[in-house]
């Protein structure tokens, strides 16, 4: 067995890069935070230290999923004992909303409940256990009100929480009028609970004036910042929001972490005390959004090759009660409906589904995933119907080099590397050998069968809404030679911040020790965009970049002037600057520059180039470039059960020039297992009212320890290069990989259909559990007896 | 009878007088010992993110125990040492063995599972030589979730710096330990009375069943796998609480007279051997029944008296008819394990009637076990069903058959209907298929997030047909997990 460690996968990244001479940028360095990590040292904001007169909030969540509030008296709440303070909807000084991008998420609910899990009002006590004991003794009556829970109820009723939207290319009607084969399909893809390790947690820390701090546990400080002035009618340079690091957040603590911090801090200003709310588990996953899930509709023409002549998509998406992050997840939905594949005439109609659950929101692919789904399964019951391998059929429609290379949205791949990319992953696989065998195990084997998979993936790279594509950076250097590291960026565990800190410290010629990495804070870095659509390391690693050059040639230019040379004969290397022969310690070059009177702190800005999209017509180029790779998995299948246990798998991915490949390895492996946990064991699931009654580990099952394969093959794309000017020709690598797991998916329909000889796909929803697995084994047994 | 507990953390010495008797030990690490490297991940001893390791004297050597903090009370560190993430790292700074494989393998991503890793990874490192394989690794990190890396590289460290002779610091200081806890043991019992609850851990039998007469409605706490959550979920008040753990005999584990006797104090970890050594498939049940951290508390004895429809232990146990030993003040009465379960987590104990011991009759040759659990994710979940089956054949013709299923009712059931269209004929396709059908008319169960009832009677059915082919030696069912 062939098992890439870590090392063996950094060393050979780092043997094929042309960099050589780069001394950190590209070398497989440990976490920034890793000692602490594993020694508990690692600080969260459960574990800072508390300060004096701390007060615990706690929040009444909704206990219906549609309802009208007729009465809500609090009076017993607030005279329970320990308690400081109260607050309803009434009691909010600013807006009572905390949407992000539009309105409809109120911070308590007014008048009205939307969803089972709805923040009713909020209690701060003494300790966390009187203020839950205090929030039970509230009297609320309400009338409740029919629910709308699922997309099929809502498509029939027509509510949407935003207008639906198509792309299009092509005359898809006309293609598929004309084609000679034609499929139609309909598939369910389940949602998916974030299940960051630490839940949602803010501290605010009243001061004077009525400002404020909170530390956050959120991935967008920026827009914390912005809806605590709001809901307390403050500026925004009265708020300050610190994120030293999150326990993961995946996209779950993008928008959701703003509820939190924004309760907290009315509750502080409220009562003039420091305030913490920490969300225990099961509250969390009630109270806060989850991956939406999507009814794919398609209808598709081809020819009797397999290739694409028209297709249609109808995408429904179950947003919840409100629009939260919808339009654009929606949006990213619609574009990565082609996956990797051309689509001559297409039409992509998204419909964004209200229903009386809880908001959905982003989530690693931000719909991008679910776009994903619905082509890679066009693309097996394409297959089935020809009786072709599915790979020979993927392969047939994927994207071109110079023709056949325009999206959907009119954007021309040029970057286009899926064709070579899957032809080494299937040779490095075995895929055909492993094809054999499959089938000869399946033809032998009655009540196991296997089932071979790979699957590749096209994802963009950018923020679709364009602003958001901007980044700062604040570096200071000290006279000592140490330099301090900020920019807009937070970390969640992805290592954002020790990639950024290589760039860094590549730029100063310096160690990494001698770079510190600190916490994210809107009062070093304005304005921020959330870290999110994988941009994390892409926009803060250029404008840290940024800055660091611009100090580095100040230094450069003092430390020229004493070396009479030119400023741009000055290298910055293992510690020292140097230039015609002589060499300076950086410090003492710092010192030198400090001493002349030059400037050691600089901010540096940064916005991603070539970017413009028309969000009416659905043109334009929303994405940098694209990030590919591919995913090999084989399965075997209890046809008595529907259990499965997954057999190996095999990943190769794109990376760009790795930045750190150790890092990049860790997102792709996660990434993957994350995407897999979606399609199979993780499943949310809601009673008849609305009451989502997965709401812990012990309902609702991420991937374990033993999901993984014992035989896991992974490896970054040696040939890999950004044609674009990203940072040091790297690519995006945080969302990307968990498309890969969809590999997964495919490869348990493909031990589906050998339950049954039809010319059809399998029909098997996601998630793939053991319940739907067996259901879809029987429908194809049922299936293949009707037609023999 | 004494009202302090005494227990070392990490090395240094505390005593708490009167302690609450259901704070949990992670509450108390986080907030009064201010040890916040210990993480609450669930509250319901399902993410390992609290996971701490408990250490107790085994002669000159100690056992070192990983367990869920969120769920276990604090008297339960009484007599016992307390090992947490903060402990590892040596005085110098040095980072432990399975710290420094953490690192190197690039282990920890955002880092909030990590301290639980690391303990499971501690108590793995102390587990013994002889190499871990891929099997040992999975089995001692199931009940530790991580949502970033993927495991890969958790695997890695484990099996680079686990599976040699432990010799950190903590194994040369054993010997020294081990006398200092043996100079803490406690020689009374002990009896708190804390801000309105009372905890009492009696030392014998007549203790114990005293003390239930005289509160009948105390809730007694063995492992408290199930009562923690009461507590860490519910919010429940508990007014007084019995501990089982200290009762004399009662976590003892006999062979005698053609029966296995489990006491209904052992632990799931302590039972598995003995069961795994007559019943395979008993032990490979266990295996999957919570996670390590689980299994080195919760008892066999408290999955029955708990009397979930759905727990693991109470289908095998009918099927291998178990007889109950049910004990109070005034005697002991036996009982038949499928007679015990009355209705929905209702049972057959009588006010002051404990749950003693599990006796059940040593396989008979010729005849065959198997048991079966399905649930959504392999490891460390609650079964969708859960089957188990006895057989004996005389010739081609089925002697004698038990089968009972979880999930299927309100309680843990024995299948009759079925076992009758199996007795007395051949032991082929056509009987089971009409026990099959049977079983349809005998089993009434819900559907649930867990899974639909059609679901569960399709499985149910199909497991017996399952249970058919192994014996034929049909390969119809997947290997175990690694
Ligand atoms: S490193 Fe984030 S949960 Fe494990």
């Amino acid at each position: 067995m062939n098992v890439l460690t870590p090392q063996t996968a950094a060393a050979r990244a780092a043997a094929q890069s042309p960099a050589e001479q780069r001394r950190v940028v590209g070398r497989p360095a440990a976490h920034d935070s890793a000692d602490k990590h594993v020694s508990g040292a690692a600080l969260y904001i459960d574990d800072v230290a508390e300060p004096r007169d701390l007060l615990h909030a706690y929040v009444r969540l909704s206990e219906h999923a549609h309802a009208r509030i007729l009465r809500l008296d609090v009076a017993a709440v607030a005279a329970a004992p320990g308690v400081a303070a109260v607050l309803t909807a009434r009691d909010v000084p600013g807006v009572n909303d905390v949407g992000p991008a539009f309105p409809g998420d109120p911070i308590f609910a007014d008048g009205l409940v939307e969803y089972a899990g709805q923040s009713v009002f909020a209690v701060a006590a003494d300790s966390i256990a009187r203020a839950r004991a205090a929030a039970q003794r509230a009297v609320i009556e309400y009338e409740v009100l029919p629910p709308i829970l699922d997309i099929d109820a809502a498509m029939q009723q027509a509510a949407f929480v935003l207008p639906s939207q198509t792309m299009r290319r092509g005359d898809a009607a006309a293609a598929l009028a004309a084609a000679p084969l034609r499929l139609r399909g309909r598939h369910y893809v389940g949602g998916q609970e974030h299940f960051y390790l630490e839940g949602q947690i803010a501290m605010a820390i009243p001061g004077e004036d009525r400002d404020i701090r909170v530390l956050s546990s959120t991935q967008h400080p920026t827009e914390v910042q912005h809806l605590v002035g709001r809901s307390l009618g403050i500026p925004d340079h009265a708020v300050i929001c610190e994120t030293r690091r999150m326990g993961g957040g995946f996209g779950g603590k993008e928008s959701q972490a703003s509820l939190i911090a924004v309760i907290a801090a009315l509750l502080a200003a409220n009562t003039g005390r420091p305030v913490k709310l920490r969300l225990d588990r099961d509250d969390d996953m009630k109270l806060t959004g989850k991956r939406h899930d999507f009814r794919i509709d398609w209808d598709v023409g081809f020819d009797a090759e397999g290739r694409i002549e028209g297709i249609s998509f109808e995408l429904a998406s179950r947003c919840g009660m409100s629009p939260d992050l919808s339009a654009a997840i929606n949006d990213r939905a619609m574009f990565h409906s082609d996956n990797a594949y051309y689509l001559p005439n297409v039409s992509i109609v998204s419909h964004r589904c209200k229903t009386n659950t809880v908001s959905n929101t982003a989530f690693r692919g931000f719909g991008g995933p679910q776009g994903m789904m619905g082509i890679e399964a066009v693309m097996d019951a394409i297959a089935r119907h020809l009786r072709r391998d599915p790979l020979e059929v993927r392969r047939r429609n994927f994207y071109g080099k110079r023709e056949r290379n325009v999206t959907p949205y009119h954007m021309t791949v040029e970057d286009n590397v899926i064709p070579e990319l899957v032809a080494e992953l299937a040779r490095s696989a075995g895929y055909a050998a492993r094809r054999r065998e499959v089938t000869a195990f399946n033809r032998s084997s009655e009540w196991i069968k296997r089932g071979l998979a790979l699957t590749p993936v096209k994802f963009g790279i950018s923020f679709t809404l364009l602003r958001m594509n901007q980044a700062g950076a604040l570096v200071h250097v000290y006279t000592d030679g140490s330099v301090q590291l900020n920019h807009g960026g937070t970390e969640m565990g992805q290592g954002l911040f020790i990639k950024v800190a290589q760039v860094v410290a590549e730029e100063f010629g310096l160690p990494l020790d001698r770079i510190k990495v600190t916490a994210t804070t809107t009062e070093k870095v304005p304005n921020t965009s959330p870290t999110a659509a994988s941009a994390g390391s892409d926009m803060n690693g250029k404008a840290a970049q940024v800055a660091a050059r611009t100090i580095r040639d100040r230094i450069a230019g003092v430390v020229a002037a004493e070396f009479a040379v030119a400023a741009s004969d000055i290298v910055f290397r293992d510690g020292a600057v140097q230039g015609g022969g002589r060499s300076l310690p950086f410090a003492a070059a710092v010192r030198r520059t400090y001493e002349k009177r030059v400037q050691l702190s600089a901010t540096g800005y940064y916005a991603t180039p070539k970017l413009h999209y028309d969000t009416a017509t659905h043109q334009g180029r929303p994405f940098y470039y694209f990030a590919y790779g591919a995913a090999v998995a084989e399965v075997e299948v209890d046809t008595l059960t529907g259990e499965h246990r997954l057999r190996r798998v095999d990943i190769l991915h794109d990376v760009g020039q790795s930045l750190n490949p150790a890092i990049d390895l860790g997102q792709i492996e996660g990434g993957f297992v994350q995407g897999m946990g979606w399609l199979t064991t993780e499943e949310l699931w809601w009673d008849a009212r609305g009451s989502l009654r997965t709401h812990a580990p012990s309902t609702y099952k991420i991937p374990a320890v033993g999901d993984v394969p014992a035989d896991f093959r992974v490896a970054l794309w040696s040939r890999g290069r950004n044609r674009e000017n990203a940072v040091y020709r790297s690519k995006a690598v945080g969302e990307p990989p968990l498309m890969l797991g969809i590999a997964v998916f495919h490869a348990l329909r493909d031990a589906v259909a050998a339950c049954g000889e039809v010319a059809e796909a399998a029909e098997l929803d996601a998630p793939a559990t053991p319940e739907r697995v067996l259901l879809a084994i029987e429908a194809r047994r049922r299936r293949a007896a009707a037609a023999a | 009878m004494g009202e302090t507990i005494r227990f070392l953390f990490g090395d240094e010495e505390r005593s708490i007088r009167s302690p609450a008797p259901t704070q949990t030990v992670l509450e108390w690490l986080r907030t009064e010992a201010r040890a916040c490297g210990t993480k609450e991940g669930c509250a319901e001893g399902d993410c390992g993110a609290c996971t701490v390791v408990l250490g107790t004297p085994d002669g000159e050597i100690m056992r070192y125990r990983a367990v869920n903090a969120c769920i276990l009370f604090l008297p339960a560190l009484d007599g016992r040492q307390v090992l947490t993430v903060e402990h590892l790292r040596a005085p110098d700074g040095t980072l432990h063995p399975v710290q420094q494989a953490m690192v190197d393998h690039h282990g920890a991503q955002c880092g909030f599972c990590t301290p639980g890793f690391v303990m499971s990874l501690f108590a793995l490192y102390h587990a013994g030589g002889g190499g871990v394989g891929r099997a040992a690794v999975n089995e001692a990190l199931a009940g530790n979730l991580c949502r970033c890396t993927g495991y890969r590289p958790i695997v890695d460290a484990a099996q680079a710096a686990c599976g040699g002779v432990a010799e950190d610091r903590f194994a040369v200081a054993a010997p020294a330990i081990a006398a200092r806890l043996r100079g803490l043991a406690r020689q009374d019992s002990l009896a708190v009375a804390h801000d309105g609850q009372v905890f009492l851990a009696p030392r014998s039998l007549g203790e114990l069943t005293a003390a239930l007469a005289a509160h009948p409605a105390a809730t007694l706490l063995a492992g408290g796998t199930d009562v923690g959550l009461w507590v860490t979920k519910q919010h429940r008040h508990l007014a007084t609480v019995i501990a089982l753990e200290h009762v004399a005999g009662l976590a003892e584990i006999a062979e005698r007279d053609g029966v296995l006797s489990i006491g209904a104090g052992a632990t799931y970890d302590d039972a598995c051997a003995a069961l795994a050594r007559h019943w395979p498939d008993f032990g490979r049940l266990l295996r999957r029944l919570g996670s390590r951290q689980i299994r080195n508390r919760g008892t066999i004895g408290g999955n029955v008296a708990n009397a979930s429809p759905i727990g693991d232990t109470p289908p095998a146990l009918i099927a291998l008819d178990a007889t109950l030993l049910l004990t109070g003040a005034a005697g002991s009465r036996r009982i038949a394990a499928e007679a015990f379960f009355l209705g929905y987590r209702r049972t057959a104990l009588a006010p002051g009637e404990v749950l003693e011991r599990i006796d059940i009759p040593l396989p008979r040759p010729g005849e065959r076990f198997a048991t079966y659990k399905v649930s959504k994710r392999f490891e460390q979940d609650i079964s969708a069903v859960c089957a188990a089956f006895r057989l004996t054949l005389a010739g081609d013709q089925v002697a004698d058959i038990r089968i009972a299923y979880g999930g299927m009712a309100a309680t843990p059931k024995r299948a009759v209907a079925a076992e009758q269209m199996l007795v007395g004929r051949p032991w082929q396709r056509a009987a089971i298929a009409a026990a099959m059908a049977a079983l349809e008319g005998e089993m009434a169960p819900i559907s649930d997030m867990r899974a639909s009832a059609a679901y569960r009677l399709l499985v149910a059915r199909n497991l017996l047909l399952r249970f058919h082919l192994t014996t034929q030696d049909a390969a119809a069912m997947l290997e175990d997990v690694a």
